[in-house]
């Protein structure tokens, strides 16, 4: 029987693979980077890095560079809460997660973007524990009716809440970090246990070009030592903070990556880390940053492949659109990047649910993307064999009246074979007008209501809801709030 | 042979070449014409055709941002030759502007920084992660008309409202318009916290700038 064959996208040819890295080893070595953290430099300094702390830069050489390359694991496997379902995420494995940190929501009711607030944050969650093909749960919206100063771990204690889900998530402040490990410790039952089975991977930017900033340097050492997966997401604007070129660009995001690993090696060798990334084709009309602009998804299958090359896991922010309600837009930028990056085998795709740039979350948009999931999914699975012949044995007896729909071979294969629609619209012409011309939007508004109808919330020990509410409380307060707005459920 | 000078200027901005617009400015120095006129009659038609080829969509923003700084090598050329003279360049008004408190999203500001400054406005980058203070009081150092706030982060965005409360607090609310801006940042958001203006972008930022600083 043959396999079925894992479809694959490889934007580059080996050698330019080999020279994009070379380049970036070069930067590194050469112009180095600028790290506004005195701990990393410090670290960086010890590990035998070239540091000038006036400039705050370090150059580093390849052979560090190489050896906390051979430090980093290839893979990092993700647990959900119970502990017992893991997710690899490496090889040429795929999680959707919904695209992080929207400033906003699209509101169905109005079709305007709004600040968020904890209702809001508390269907997100729900919606996305209920979604299959989104194995991740982000922390994905900011919910405005807290403090800010508290709004990074806020979106996180929610989450760990109403979700089994492993999280991406991450730091808005250096004093995040605590309370945030600390909810994450709890619900696994230790730091050890933490560390052993993550629940959460943590994104830091570097700043382009060829920076690291204080806050997100420090979230790569608090990570690393926690045992936390850190996510390095470079993101390079072609033309505005990096070279306009693809190429150029991937130099760029090489060098700040591996900053990044280095860093987060340095700081605990063998620190899980993830390749990852959100660059984009700047617009150079609008002064916006595209993440539907299909030079983005280049960017993003091509770094991945270097990634791969490195032997590292890696992550994207893909299948997204930069449209502002759910139109024929949101749509096509999303399953373009959807299919793109899975095809590329990136292991963690940020973006369902996602427009406007990063800004803004739709539920709708949410349970849409999902089908486009399954779909990708569908296509990675491959065309397989099944049977031997293949189809001969099928025609054996061949008369003219045969019948596939009551074969039984077909009500052996169909389910597996094929996927259902989900929320495509498959209805002949009339039925569709009988049934009321109802676009996809309008069937994902009412599947978003039935879905978080049938939401059960997943049993948590008194204990430990108390426990993490009064972690979640304490830094509330160090932020100036007396309660937690109630959660509503 | 003044007219080609200036048209060689008005080139040199719509071309976006720096050191051409620097090195014109210094031979208009030598040739002691009047400086105030060189800025009126060559490069300030430069920048404005800039700004009809942008609006014609003919420029992008890499040449629009070149023009802005073959503008502003020419200025600082001129600039210190002007406060020798002691005469000053017509301004369309002084702006402070800069990315509020624990925020470094810089790449939007720099933007409004630098077509303001090609705007004609002085302009006073102050860089990102600014603490409130420094806005203050640089604003009072250099007799601003407006303060800028930039804000991406909606933890950061706040610290535009806080500057406004500062200012009240120390009586100097009216002295300055306060414009605001940045991706979670809208007009509704100004209009809550009592700002003077909002604007989506930098073309739309320098509208509101010289309809906000009142100078023309
Ligand atoms: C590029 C980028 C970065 C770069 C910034 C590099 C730099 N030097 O600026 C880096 C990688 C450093 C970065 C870091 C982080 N980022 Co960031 N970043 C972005 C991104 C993708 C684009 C911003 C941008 O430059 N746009 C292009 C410019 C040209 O547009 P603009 O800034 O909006 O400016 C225009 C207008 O707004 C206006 N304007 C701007 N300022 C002003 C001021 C005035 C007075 C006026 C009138 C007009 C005006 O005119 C400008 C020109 O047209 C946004 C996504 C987004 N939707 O904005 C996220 C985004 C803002 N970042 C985000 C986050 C979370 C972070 C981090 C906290 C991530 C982390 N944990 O590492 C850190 C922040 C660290 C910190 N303390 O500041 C979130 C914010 C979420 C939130 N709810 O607040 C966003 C929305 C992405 C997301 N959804 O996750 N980021």
């Amino acid at each position: 029987m043959i396999e079925a064959k894992r479809p694959k996208l490889e934007l580059l040819d080996r050698p330019f693979v080999d020279r994009i890295v070379d380049e970036g080893m070069t930067l590194l070595e050469r112009q180095g980077v600028m790290i506004e953290n005195p701990e990393a430099l410090d670290l960086l300094g010890e590990a035998g890095a070239d540091v000038d702390r006036g400039a705050q830069r370090a150059r580093m050489g390849r052979p560090l560079v190489e050896r906390c390359l051979a430090s980093t694991p290839a893979s990092v496997t993700l647990y959900d809460r119970s502990g017992e379902k893991a997710f690899v995420v490496g090889g040429d494995q795929v999680h959707f997660d919904p695209g992080s940190a929207a400033v906003t929501m699209l509101d169905h009711e109005t079709q305007e973007e709004r600040q968020a607030v904890t209702r809001d944050l508390v269907d997100f969650t729900k919606l996305v524990e209920t979604l299959e093909h989104l194995h991740f749960q982000s922390t994905g919206l900011i919910s405005s009716d807290v403090p800010p100063g508290a709004s990074d771990a806020y979106r996180l204690y929610v989450g760990l809440r109403l979700s089994t889900k492993p999280f991406v998530t991450g730091t808005f402040r250096v004093e995040g970090f605590k309370p945030m490990r600390d909810l994450l410790a709890a619900v696994r039952g230790g730091e050890g246990e933490l560390r052993r089975k993550p629940l959460a991977i943590f994104d830091a930017c570097p700043s382009p070009p060829l920076k690291w900033s204080h806050l997100t340097a420090q979230s790569l050492i608090d990570a690393a030592r926690a045992g936390i997966p850190s996510e390095l997401i470079s993101m390079g604007m072609t033309g505005a903070t990096s070279p306009v070129t693809i190429a150029g660009t991937l130099v760029q995001h090489v060098a700040e990556n591996l900053c990044g690993l280095v860093i987060c090696q340095i700081a605990s060798p063998g620190a899980p880390v993830i390749f990852g990334g959100s660059p984009s084709s700047f617009d150079m009309r609008k002064g916006t940053t595209p993440m539907g602009a299909v030079e983005t998804m280049m960017i993003d299958a091509a770094y991945a492949q270097i990634a791969k090359a490195l032997n590292l896991p890696t992550h994207a922010y893909m299948g997204l659109s930069d449209a502002k309600v759910n139109d024929p837009q949101a749509g096509l930028e999303t399953a373009l990047g959807a299919v793109l990056g899975a095809l590329a085998g990136v292991n963690v795709i940020s973006g369902p649910g996602m427009l406007d740039f990063e800004s803004a979350q739709s539920l709708e948009k949410l349970v849409i993307d999902d089908g486009i999931c399954a779909m990708v999914y569908r296509l990675l699975a491959g065309i397989a064999q099944r049977d031997q012949p293949i189809a001969l044995g099928l025609f054996e007896g061949f008369t003219p009246d045969m019948q596939f729909l009551s074969h039984p071979h077909t009500r052996k294969f169909y389910k597996t074979e094929h996927i259902p629609a989900g929320l495509a619209d498959r209805d002949p012409y009339d039925a569709w007008v009988a049934a009321g011309r109802t676009s996809i939007v309008d069937k994902a508004h009412a599947d978003v209501a039935r879905r978080i109808g049938a939401y059960v919330e997943p049993p948590m020990d008194a204990s430990l809801r108390m426990e993490i509410e009064s972690i979640m409380t304490a830094y509330a307060r160090s932020q100036g709030a007396d309660h937690l707005p109630p959660l509503g459920i | 042979m003044k007219d080609d000078l200036y048209r060689s200027m008005k080139e040199a901005i719509i071309a976006g070449d720096r050191v051409r617009a620097a090195a014109l400015a210094q031979d208009a120095i030598g040739s002691g014409v009047d400086l105030l006129e060189v800025i009126e009659k060559g490069y300030v038609p430069g920048i404005q055709r800039v700004g009809e080829l942008w609006e014609e969509g003919e420029y992008f923003l890499p040449e629009l941002i070149s023009s802005a700084e073959a503008m502003k090598a020419a200025m600082s050329v001129l600039d210190p030759e002007l406060a020798r003279r002691e005469t000053k360049a017509r301004t369309a008004g002084k702006a402070v502007i800069g990315t509020v408190e624990g925020d470094i999203h810089d790449i939007g500001k720099n933007l409004v920084a630098s077509m303001l400054q090609a705007g004609g406005f002085e302009v006073h980058d102050l860089g990102a992660d600014v603490a409130l203070d420094r806005f203050i009081d640089r604003a009072e150092a250099v007799g601003a008309d407006l303060i800028c706030l930039s804000a991406l982060l909606t933890t950061t965005m706040i610290n535009q409202k806080r500057l406004i409360g500062l200012l009240r607090d120390k009586g100097l609310r009216d002295k300055y318009k306060v414009l605001v801006g940045g991706a979670p940042a809208s007009a509704k958001w100004a209009e809550d916290i009592g700002a003077d203006g909002y604007a989506e972008n930098a073309v739309a930022a320098v509208k509101l700038a010289k309809a906000l600083a009142g100078r023309g």
